[in-house]
């Protein structure tokens, strides 16, 4: 990718590497001299793991597994959800070049490989206090348990210190307090300044790749396939070989013991973007999935309203310009443009437009309803009027089953594999033992359960919930019309409903607060608190996300009456 | 609304034990195992630090679910019992003690003493010695379950005795089953507690085997030494022994008094009063009077004839004699308020006089002691008596007639 050279021959820059390692030409087949360092990503059994880096470095006995970093685990990590996402569909230029390219330019940048002096040799250093019993001896040396309560993430990891601690001082070298070499380099060293890799990250690097290939795949579906199964996230680390063992702080920084959270793998996705002084994305056009326009309508017929909708939802994207490329595509550098999160953002515009039609202030939304009952009632000609009463009751038995169904998902969720894990190879046997005996009680119970346990888990589909026109019991709601609520003006179709309301009269400042809104659900009518619920099950996040998007759109919307009546919280629309 | 959309292990285990918690609660034995399948990934990050780890909860929700499940058997539960005696060293022998309750309750009586001897064996380091108790209780237990086969081979004797035979293996066992028994039990009743139980059995040894002295000092101990948690029963069990062994009436009336200070309703109270009243001291007979009317303070005697025969027989005899009416004036002064209508109402003179015509007697001549001859329940009562032609009625209402003026001077 780095390489941008046109091509001697046929003047194309279009350059494949070959197995040597040279490039070549793709359009002409032309070989260069020109090699680049060739990164393995595969591992090949039965051999040892080529070096990342330049550099030698001891090889251990045989039979106690092989040297590997930190970053070779990652790696791995990688390269298995990509293999997942492509299984789902992506396309395969994700795993071959982008998310590659974006990892090695991570590992150049964090220094911990192809630049002079990696990172790992201050590890050496480190481990060098081999035969020493005292670890007190050692000042700068951080203990054992240190480590172990370093990590800010995961407080379930941090009560393993009680079990670590029971196996008393550890006096030996640092290879015995991880499978990994720099294990404890990896969890010592002050990780704002180089953005230290972490399981959450590599969602963010998947994410990141998908962005950049304009994937249809928004973040909260990546996430949610995650929380799935349908990509390797919990319990990854089975899938490490053999050889490459894995325990002690590798546990700390390998073994997931939470779902994935929106917030934080956006978040670290920006950092990621930013430290890897990448371009500008390449743009998110009308004709992208992650465009406004595209995702509304995938939503609205998720959630089951009226096709007739997307005209509107299109209006307002158009009139407050959230459907540019500029304020759609990312541009790492620029710190001053607000991030866009496309799914969040589409659910908002729809929750908007239904405010603008519906306002859902809890009483008009029923009347506009009933109207809609009555015509349908008298008139059964061409096709029925949409009814916000049935549509309600319908999503909301469904909300109310798969939400249920997800309750018990969450109860039943299992951590665990058959893969064991071990602070130390002391506690091995104990822990297999466990282990042992945690499978003969699930067999024993699960006998007495009735019904066998499906152990299949949901194929993996884009959409949670789908509705059908062949249903005969009225239950799909795409083709229903929006004419009664309607009325022309001018020779522009507007909503009967006058009124508009105000999530928030003043933003906040996201500096002082982290957001720009605040929710809660007592302060606002129910039929809102609805739409935003339906929305919140659907992205897997709060609904306060989705109400400050709605509240940053309304603002935009209703600019120029905000600017010049403050004080006012409804007013004429148009 | 709590539909975090967060989640994380131990988030996701309590959310798993609320399921099962419902599940229970609602008898759905089926789906409260189910839910325990995926809770019981938890032993692998169990860690003991809090006061109720998932081993703990696993072995009490498995042992509830097992017991209930229809599908459970008896050798399932044993199984997994197994598994839960690894799994904590520190509550080892709790568990085999639930384990041996368990077999009992189920009549297992030969597995639960298995069990129980297995535990009584168990040997770990410091461990033995923190859970002591549950060492002294199991073999407390055994020691139980000695006394009961040796009971059953005393029967077998004493019928074989009857009808001529003997045998001498039984009867070596039956010994060697008392020696075990009388030492468990002896240890366990010396720690202050409630060991009814335990104390009966023992007791019950020694007396066979005739040593009555040993027996009069485990009764008294545990009746008297203050260490030992206030204990209506071992009252109850030291008079019997005395009653049994021929004991002074001193001794019976003193261990007699104390049940009277603990539990004034206790049905032995008759028998107190009765022993009372036939005292030629005074103070006996006045003690008589205050128990009698103490245990009629009771619901539960309202309708006990004996009892108001015993009372009625008492004031009679004191109206009769002329002194000490000053006596019945104590008792009746706390009670004047609330008597009438708690057992002299005429509602309750009907009843009496319907279901319970000896009842109703004794209560109309109390009745007329103490209210006087125009008093509704006595009123009512005589008259019907009388009416029937019912001899002892009409006596009654001469009697009552007769000393009137003593209800005077009573109320005052």
């Amino acid at each position: 990718r780095d390489f941008h050279e046109r091509c001697a021959q046929c003047s194309e820059v279009n350059w494949g590497l070959t197995d040597g390692g040279r490039f070549y030409c793709r359009t002409c087949h032309n070989v260069t001299e020109r090699t680049r360092e060739v990164v393995s990503t595969d591992i090949i059994p039965n051999a040892r793991i080529q070096t990342i880096s330049k550099g030698l470095r001891n090889r251990q006995k045989a039979d106690e597994g092989w040297e590997w970093y930190v970053c070779e685990g990652f790696q791995l990590v990688l390269k298995k959800q990509a293999e997942a996402l492509e299984a789902l569909g992506v396309c395969p230029q994700m795993k071959d070049e982008i998310l590659c390219n974006f990892w090695r330019r991570y590992l150049q940048k964090s220094q911990q490989a192809y630049c002079n002096r990696p990172a790992r040799e201050a590890v050496r250093a480190l481990s060098v206090c081999d035969s020493s019993t005292d670890v007190d001896s050692e000042p700068e040396r951080p203990s054992f348990l240190h480590l172990l309560s370093l990590s800010e993430s995961d407080g379930d990891l941090q009560t393993d210190c009680s079990f670590a601690s029971s196996t008393g001082k550890v006096s030996e070298s640092t290879s015995v307090c991880s499978g990994s070499v720099d294990g404890s380099l990896y969890l010592m060293k002050n990780g704002k300044e180089k953005l230290r890799m972490s399981m959450p990250m590599t969602l963010s690097f998947c994410y990141m790749a998908l962005l950049w290939l304009r994937e249809p795949m928004t973040l909260s579906d990546l996430l949610r396939f995650v929380v799935e199964g349908h990509i390797p996230y919990l319990n990854v680390y089975q899938h490490f070989p053999e050889k490459m063992k894995l325990y002690g702080l590798d546990l700390k920084i390998f073994c997931v013991e939470s779902w994935p959270v929106y917030e934080e793998v956006y978040s670290k996705m920006l950092e990621l973007a930013a430290f890897l002084d990448l371009p500008r994305f390449p743009d998110i056009t009308e004709s992208c999935f992650l465009h406004p326009d595209t995702l509304c309508m995938k939503y609205l017929m998720e959630v089951n309203l009226p096709d007739e909708l997307h005209n509107w939802t299109c209006r307002v994207v158009k009139k407050v310009c959230i459907g540019e490329a500029d304020f759609l595509t990312l541009t790492p550098g620029n710190k001053s443009t607000r991030k866009v999160k496309y799914d969040v953002l589409a659910a908002a515009v729809i929750v908007v437009v239904l405010k603008l039609l519906f306002l859902l202030d809890d009483h008009y939304e029923w009347l506009l309803s009933d109207f809609a009952a009555e015509r349908n009632k008298n008139n059964k000609e061409g096709g029925p009027y949409f009814e916000f009463k049935k549509w309600y009751k319908v999503i909301k038995c469904s909300l109310d089953v798969e939400q249920k169904k997800l309750d018990e998902e969450r109860a039943k969720y299992l951590w665990r594999c058959e893969k064991p894990l071990f602070y130390s190879v002391k506690k091995k046997s104990k822990v297999l033992r466990r282990r042992q005996m945690v499978v003969n009680l699930q067999s024993q119970f699960g006998k007495l359960s009735g019904s066998v346990r499906p152990a299949e888990r949901p194929n993996p589909s884009s959409f949670q919930l789908s509705w059908s026109e062949e249903n005969t019991d009225g239950t799909c709601f795409h083709g229903h019309s929006l004419k009664g609520i309607l009325q022309e003006k001018n020779g522009v179709l507007t909503a009967i409903n006058p009124d508009y309301w105000l999530c928030t009269v003043k933003l906040c400042t996201e500096k002082l607060c982290g957001h720009l809104a605040h929710y809660r659900e007592v302060d606002f009518p129910q039929s809102y608190h609805f739409v935003l619920r339906l929305f919140s099950f659907l992205l897997r996040i709060q609904p306060s996300y989705i109400h400050e998007e709605v509240c940053v759109i309304e603002h935009k919307l209703f600019n120029k009456k905000l600017c010049k009546k403050p004080k006012y919280n409804t007013g004429l629309r148009k | 609304s709590s539909h975090e959309h967060k989640l994380n292990f131990r988030k996701s285990k309590e959310v798993c034990l609320s399921y099962i918690q419902d599940a229970m609660l609602q008898k759905q034995w089926k789906r409260a195992a189910e839910f325990l399948t995926f809770y019981i990934e938890s032993l692998e990050k169990d860690f003991s630090t809090e006061y109720m780890g998932p081993s703990e909860m696993i072995w009490r929700i498995g042992t509830e679910i097992l017991c209930n499940h229809s599908h459970s058997s008896i050798k399932e539960f044993n199984s997994f019992i197994e598994q839960m005696k690894t799994l904590g060293v520190k509550r080892y022998l709790k568990v085999c003690l639930e384990h041996a309750f368990h077999l009992l309750c189920n009549g297992l009586i030969d597995e639960a003493y298995q069990n129980l001897s297995l535990a009584e064996s168990w040997r770990f380091g410091e461990q033995t010695a923190v859970q002591d108790k549950e060492m002294k209780l199991i073999q407390a237990y055994r020691g139980l379950l000695d006394y009961y086969s040796w009971s059953k081979q005393k029967n077998i004797l004493l019928k074989y005795g009857k009808d001529g035979f003997e045998d001498l293996s039984v009867e070596q066992e039956m010994h060697s089953c008392f020696r075990k028994a009388a030492a468990n039990l002896k240890e366990i009743i010396k720690i202050p507690g409630v060991w009814d139980l335990f104390v009966k059995s023992y007791v019950d040894l020694l007396e066979f085997y005739g040593d009555h002295h040993e027996a009069h000092e485990v009764l008294s101990e545990y009746a008297y030494n203050s260490k030992f948690p206030a204990n209506p029963n071992a009252h109850v069990y030291f008079y019997q022994f005395l009653k049994r062994h021929g004991a002074s009436k001193k001794s019976l009336v003193s261990a007699l008094k104390i049940l009277h200070d603990i539990v004034p309703s206790h049905e032995l109270m008759i028998d107190f009063n009765t022993m009372l009243q036939k005292s030629k001291k005074r103070k006996k007979r006045r003690l008589g009077l205050e128990v009698i009317f103490a245990a009629l303070d009771y619901a539960g005697w309202k309708e006990n004839v004996k009892a108001w025969s015993c009372l009625a027989r008492q004031v009679k005899q004191i109206v009769l004699s002329e002194k000490h009416l000053d006596w019945i004036m104590q008792e009746w002064n706390s009670r004047k308020d609330w008597w009438p209508a708690f057992h002299f109402s005429r509602y309750l003179a009907k009843r009496n006089w319907q279901e319970n015509e000896s009842l109703s007697y004794e209560k109309a001549l109390v009745a007329g002691v103490l209210l006087g001859k125009d008093c509704k329940y006595f009123k009512y009562v005589s008259h019907q008596g009388c009416k029937a032609q019912v001899k002892r009625f009409r006596t009654l209402k001469k009697f009552v007639n007769k000393y009137s003026p003593v209800y005077l001077k009573i109320s005052g």
